[in-house]
């Protein structure tokens, strides 16, 4: 897996590159004129990032109180230390209930344990019910944004997609059209599920409550008319007061994709008669990530996107193109917590232009843990297999004479019209752009003659 | 006040013009300025790789450099924030710190430092203005367009002592170019997305020129302008102020 290389590939096709770049930066235009209509907007996000460090510096306690008042309040609470215990409650629950139709709505946390397939395997059917979720489940494949996770396709291609498996109108692009095809598929998955699932937004430690954000009331849909509600959360999604729910909830929606508030906002305290609420806590990694004081704040990541539709990077290089089921900035300071090496080349995917970081609501220094990751990654590799270049440079830089001397050279061989090596640095710069015209002195041999006394 | 004249590895190697213009600028504002003539880099293309703690000795090298100056000026918001943001890695120490504080970027020094109110210069053209990124949301130099609270613009400020020069108002006025030190040949294919689409962007508000506090961006930018042959000239905000750019 190589960022450069997908991504060289998504840019193969300049005209949907620029597509998906004008695409994203829209929803970054709604979001800043949504966060300036808050007065103070500032100010809460500081708020936020101080409440979200407070429930991380006591999140054993917060969590403890939390599933004290859930299970008063009727829900059966779990605890999973990491994917496959995860996947392994939700399939028990399902099974002991004869569960074989399962609805979801929007879960990264699912994604990220990979449930779908598990479960698959295991002979439930799975049906995302998130519209964007939906048409990536029926294209086969992963979500390209943790918002909008079939933002990288065009309605031509959901038409066509539609058409082929629900039998839509061939050639048909309307997006009503397209969206009422999916709605009335949907609806028979609703009415067949016997078990539903879905994300948690926030959880509150002093209620047991949780809140769901959707803007398609498919969350809703699915709980209420399936007798079992299971909801996946991982263990940072913990907010301390009731209270912090204002906050929150006039950061999230304004942050991802410029609305207000999400269309639904719903509030679980427990079941209804006769029906039953698992919730399931899952750590996959987190308090180990709690215990490095340099990423431990994405921890206070609220899920909203921003970083992603913000970043000129994922804008021109796609979901797709990070291999992991969270992509953009945010992804590339998680992803290396799964497999540093595997995904060594995220962390170098930005050019720390620190958008990301002043976008955030919660106020992670994202472009700062990408800095900090590429000094980990690095560190870690033999030093043998570091570029010579680099390894160069090193010594180059601290010494005067030689850095003279090599910038001499260097100017001298620009001078020359010398070509750079294919696959070389230099050949990388000149694929794109030219090299500088190089003059004949540099500024020290211009100083020595012009200003420094003798 | 005695000046240390901070000028980063590529400029003095590739564009002088914009280290003299520097050194001009500020003589002629009445500082007495200093170039250590053993100066190399601030070591920040080898952190940005990840290499932070291999640039030691270079870090260690700049710090003994300038120690003793009251103020530390470059023509690049980049590399002053990397001595800023950065150097903490070397463990504090009276010497380091006092480094860190006193270095600043150009427009800084003008408008923080020198409260500059006038300028000797005249640049009749229509400029489209790339502040870097580093300079922009890491020294603050001025408004980010994702905060909701703006402190000055002292780029602008700067720039609108100059007589007859006229700011092109872009449409994403502050998305980065794509530069981003190795990210230009490691990520080079988005990389060259980023530039193309910020020239659009100038050419389209009809620029004749680009100009901004980094010639490294400036550098990127402008090999693109040659290769597509865009009808755009290049100079850095130094040459501006200078009055020298032709």
């Amino acid at each position: 897996m190589s960022h450069p290389k997908q991504a060289a590939e998504f840019n193969a096709d300049l005209e949907r590159t620029q597509w998906h770049d004008e695409t994203l930066w829209l929803v970054r235009e709604k979001r800043d004129t949504a966060a300036g209509s808050v007065p103070g907007w500032e100010d809460l996000r500081e708020r936020a990032s101080q409440i979200k460090g407070n429930a991380l510096s006591r999140l054993d306690d917060y969590l403890k109180e939390f599933e004290q008042k859930a299970v008063s309040n009727g829900i059966h609470v779990h605890w999973a230390s990491d994917a496959a215990e995860h996947n392994g409650i939700v399939l028990q629950i399902l099974k002991d209930r004869g569960a074989k139709h399962l609805v979801k709505s929007k879960s990264m946390l699912t994604e990220e344990c990979q449930l779908n397939p598990y479960l698959h395997a295991n002979g439930i059917e799975v049906i995302d019910t998130d519209l964007g979720e939906r048409i990536v489940q029926i294209a086969d494949e992963a979500p390209s944004h943790i918002v909008m996770p079939a933002i990288h396709m065009r309605k031509e291609e959901v038409g066509d997609l539609f058409h082929d498996h629900l039998g839509s109108d061939e050639g048909a692009t309307d997006p009503d059209y397209l969206t009422e095809v999916a709605r009335q598929s949907l609806r028979k998955s609703f009415l067949e599920a016997d078990a539903a699932l879905t994300g948690v937004n926030f959880a509150v430690a002093e209620t047991g409550g949780f809140v769901v954000c959707t803007n398609e009331g498919n969350a809703d849909l699915g709980v209420h008319l399936a007798p079992v509600h299971i909801a996946s959360m991982g263990i940072e999604k913990i907010i301390p007061r009731a209270d912090d729910l204002g906050v929150f909830l006039r950061l999230l929606a304004r942050s991802a994709t410029g609305q207000d508030l999400t269309v639904y906002t719903s509030h679980f305290h427990g079941p209804r008669p006769g029906a039953e609420m698992h919730l399931v806590l899952v750590d996959n990694g987190r308090s180990a990530r709690l215990g490095q004081e340099e990423f431990r704040d994405a921890l206070k990541c609220i899920r909203c996107g921003a970083c992603m539709n913000t970043c000129p990077v994922y804008r021109r290089s796609g979901g797709h193109s990070y291999g992991w089921t969270v992509p953009g900035p945010l992804g590339s300071v998680l992803a290396p917590h799964v497999d540093m090496e595997s995904f060594s080349s995220l962390p170098f995917a930005s050019t720390l232009c620190g958008s990301c970081t002043d976008v955030c609501p919660v106020k992670i220094d994202l472009h700062g843990q990408l800095y900090a990751w590429r000094q980990k990654i690095v560190a870690a590799q033999k030093a043998a297999d570091r570029p010579l270049a680099m390894r160069l440079m090193a010594r180059v830089l601290a010494r005067p004479l030689a850095f003279r001397i090599s910038g001499w050279f260097a100017r001298r061989m620009l001078r020359r019209g010398w070509t750079p090596a294919k696959n070389s640095m230099l050949s990388d710069w000149t694929s794109s752009r030219d090299l500088p015209s190089a003059p004949e002195q540099s500024f020290r041999s211009w100083y020595l003659k012009n200003r420094k006394v003798q | 006040m005695r000046v240390g004249l901070f000028i980063p590895c590529y400029i003095d190697q590739f564009k002088p013009d914009v280290a003299i213009a520097t050194l001009e600028l500020l003589e002629k504002l009445g500082c007495e300025v200093e170039y250590p003539t053993d100066q190399t880099c601030c070591g920040q293309p080898l952190a940005n790789a990840g290499q932070e703690s291999n640039s030691e000795p270079t870090m260690r090298h700049f710090v003994s450099l300038f120690a003793d100056c009251d103020h530390i000026v470059s023509p690049s918001g980049s590399c002053v924030l990397h001595v800023r943001e950065r150097y903490g890695a070397l463990g504090g120490g009276h010497m380091v710190e006092k480094v860190r504080t006193n270095t600043l970027e150009l427009c800084e020094f003008l408008s923080d430092v020198m409260h500059i109110k006038e300028l000797d210069s005249s640049f009749p053209h229509r400029v489209g203005l790339l502040t870097g990124c580093h300079g922009l949301r890491g020294l603050r130099l001025g408004g980010a367009s994702e905060l909701m609270e703006q402190g000055p613009d002292k780029v602008r400020q700067v720039l609108d002592l100059v007589d007859d020069l006229e700011i092109v108002e872009t449409t994403r006025p502050d998305e980065c170019c794509g530069f981003g030190g190795m990210f230009a040949v490691k990520e080079e294919a988005v990389s060259g997305s980023m530039g193309r689409d910020r020239l659009r962007d100038f050419v389209a508000h009809g620029a004749e020129y680009i100009t901004g506090t980094d010639m490294s961006c400036l550098m990127h930018l402008e090999g693109i302008v040659r290769r597509d042959g865009l009808p755009l000239r290049v100079v850095h905000l130094a040459e501006i102020l200078n009055g020298g750019a032709q």
